[in-house]
């Protein structure tokens, strides 16, 4: 299953090396980043593969929006179909 | 994929309220028939929960994966009266509660199709539920109630008009300690549709399968964002926006509606493409229409504005799932949407614009809150008017009013949640008593011949 996370906030030192090693830790893969300031704001896209991820959708999501508070940005995780389906045919 | 195309969805979701409205699964209780009432009911509970064990709990698996809101997980069943009419039962309000129970049981928020057809005429079980109507919403939670008294094929049968505006108003004062909040769970329809998945008209048609799940989408936030970027331009730049906008809601719900139904096992029925709003800011109707370039609402030009709105949402949206069905179009509720409200609060809005914006939209009179003194027959003479518009232009039409107890025009009618609040709006005190009193049929038009 690929999903696409995103994170938006102030930026910080250490967003990326967060979530990177979080993701790490519950064996999830990165397949592609992307990262950008907008309008002031912190942006990062990344695919991920989850085939191999060590725990359930329900708690991949828990634990990197904790991760996210811990460092002061919002981060969401959302099978990647959604975007797909939405834009293109 | 691109960064703004995630950034677009992601804005959809969080700021302009896109969200599923429903996942309705119907149910066919045709299997359910026993001439003990008794019996019957226990048929429906066991087939209703064993069928729809998992569906909120799948549904609320899939919000939290795609990361979109699903509001409502419903169910709808075939027309209690045609499963209730082999009892030997004279009061078919046990069969509501038993729909109440299910919802009690399953989670799930609405049960749709403790209704009767009768377009043409009265079966025993009809008349047996529609006298039934009146007990049953005053004393279920969950349980809602549609009559078609209408068709295109058949006419307008006016015996069923002068009764449910009698049953209207029995409705209304069943539940007069809740402002008459049963009427907010009753539809009369013409051309009722059978794959309905929005509430209080839904229910399982009898040419449907045993067991289906049908998607309502909605969004009325997102279409009105899209069209402030297009301020000042003609209107085939606002229908083409209008369709673009559409089909990206719509494929939401084709892939909500296939996620679903593959984990439920149950097949995908239609995606019913309706802008539906909610009382919430920034979901409403209302404002694309204003943002068309109307000051308020229910000034002129609003009723064009509506059709170029209805249209356009079918465009863009029947090419972006692979079946298309139930009402299709845009709401036009009063109490569920700000901005109608508003527009009524100034004195923009009456029901004579609500019942030409009617001849245009997906449904009818919706959600409309009238003095709790209107007589029976005005309410009749109402539904007879809506009825003729969906009967003469082929389309479905509704009327849900709440004639409120106890109260006049310019006093508030509040329900809360998504039923929102209404300003009592005036109706034409002239009397249609005689007109209503005549009964019988209105025979169908000239073009329901097509054979």
């Amino acid at each position: 299953m690929k999903a696409i996370l995103t994170v938006i906030g102030k930026d910080n030192v250490g967003i990326i090396a967060g979530v990177s090693s979080k993701l790490a830790e519950l064996n999830v893969n990165i397949l592609d980043v992307s990262q950008t300031i907008m309008d002031g704001y912190f942006t990062m896209m990344m695919v991920l593969d989850l085939e191999k991820a060590s725990t359930s959708f329900a708690e991949i999501k828990a634990s990197l929006s904790e991760k996210g508070t811990v460092l002061g940005v919002q981060i969401k995780i959302q099978r990647e179909e959604i975007f797909t389906s939405m834009h293109s045919l | 994929m691109e960064t703004k195309q995630i950034l677009e969805t992601i804005r959809m979701i969080e700021e302009e309220k896109l969200d599923i409205r429903t996942i309705t699964m119907g149910i066919s209780l045709l299997d359910c028939i026993d001439s003990d009432g008794a019996k019957a009911r226990t048929k429906i509970y066991d087939k209703m929960t064993r069928r729809a064990e998992n569906l909120v709990k799948t549904g609320a698996a899939i919000e939290e994966e795609f990361g979109i809101p699903i509001i409502h997980k419903r169910i709808s069943v075939t027309p209690i009266s045609l499963i209730a009419g082999a009892s030997q039962d004279e009061n078919y309000t046990a069969f509501a509660q038993t729909l109440d129970d299910v919802a009690k049981s399953t989670g799930v928020n609405f049960v749709g199709g403790f209704s009767a057809l009768v377009q043409k005429g009265y079966t025993t079980g009809d008349r047996k539920l529609i006298q039934s109507i009146p007990e049953a919403l005053a004393t279920t939670e969950f349980v809602c109630s549609s009559v078609n008294v209408g068709s295109t094929r058949s006419g307008i049968n006016m015996d069923a008009i002068k009764q449910m505006g009698g049953i209207v108003k029995e409705t209304a004062a069943r539940t007069a300690d809740q402002q008459g909040l049963g009427c907010a769970k009753l539809v009369i329809f013409a051309n009722a549709v059978e794959d309905n998945p929005f509430m209080a008209g839904a229910f399982h048609g009898v040419g449907e399968e045993d067991c289906i799940l049908n998607v309502g989408v909605s969004g009325p936030g997102v279409v009105k964002r899209a069209l402030e970027k297009v301020k000042g331009q003609p209107f085939d730049v606002v229908s083409e926006t209008v369709k673009k906008i559409a089909f990206k809601i719509t494929r939401m719900g084709q892939l909500v509606g296939r996620e679903a139904s593959e984990r439920l096992g149950v097949p995908f029925g239609i995606v019913d493409l309706s802008l539906a709003p909610t009382p919430a800011v920034g979901d409403s109707v209302a404002h694309i229409l204003e943002e068309m370039g109307l000051e308020s609402v229910g000034t002129h030009g609003t009723t064009a504005a509506l059709a170029l709105l209805n249209d356009a949402v079918k465009k863009g949206g029947v090419m972006a799932c692979s079946h298309v069905g139930g009402l299709s179009g845009a709401f036009i509720p009063v109490s569920e949407d700000a901005g109608m409200i508003d527009a009524v609060n100034r004195g923009a809005l009456n029901l004579e614009k609500l019942e030409a914006m009617t001849a245009v939209c997906s449904v009818g009179l919706d959600m409309i809150a009238v003095p709790g003194d209107t007589p029976a027959e005005t309410i009749a003479a109402m539904i007879a008017d809506e009825a003729a518009i969906g009967v003469i232009n082929n389309k479905t039409t509704a009327v849900r009013v709440i004639p409120a107890p106890g109260k006049a025009v310019g006093e508030t009618v509040e329900f809360g949640g998504l039923l929102g609040h209404a300003p009592v709006m005036a109706v034409n005190r002239h009397k249609s008593a005689d007109f209503i009193n005549r009964g019988g049929r209105i025979p169908a038009p000239i073009h329901s011949f097509k054979n």
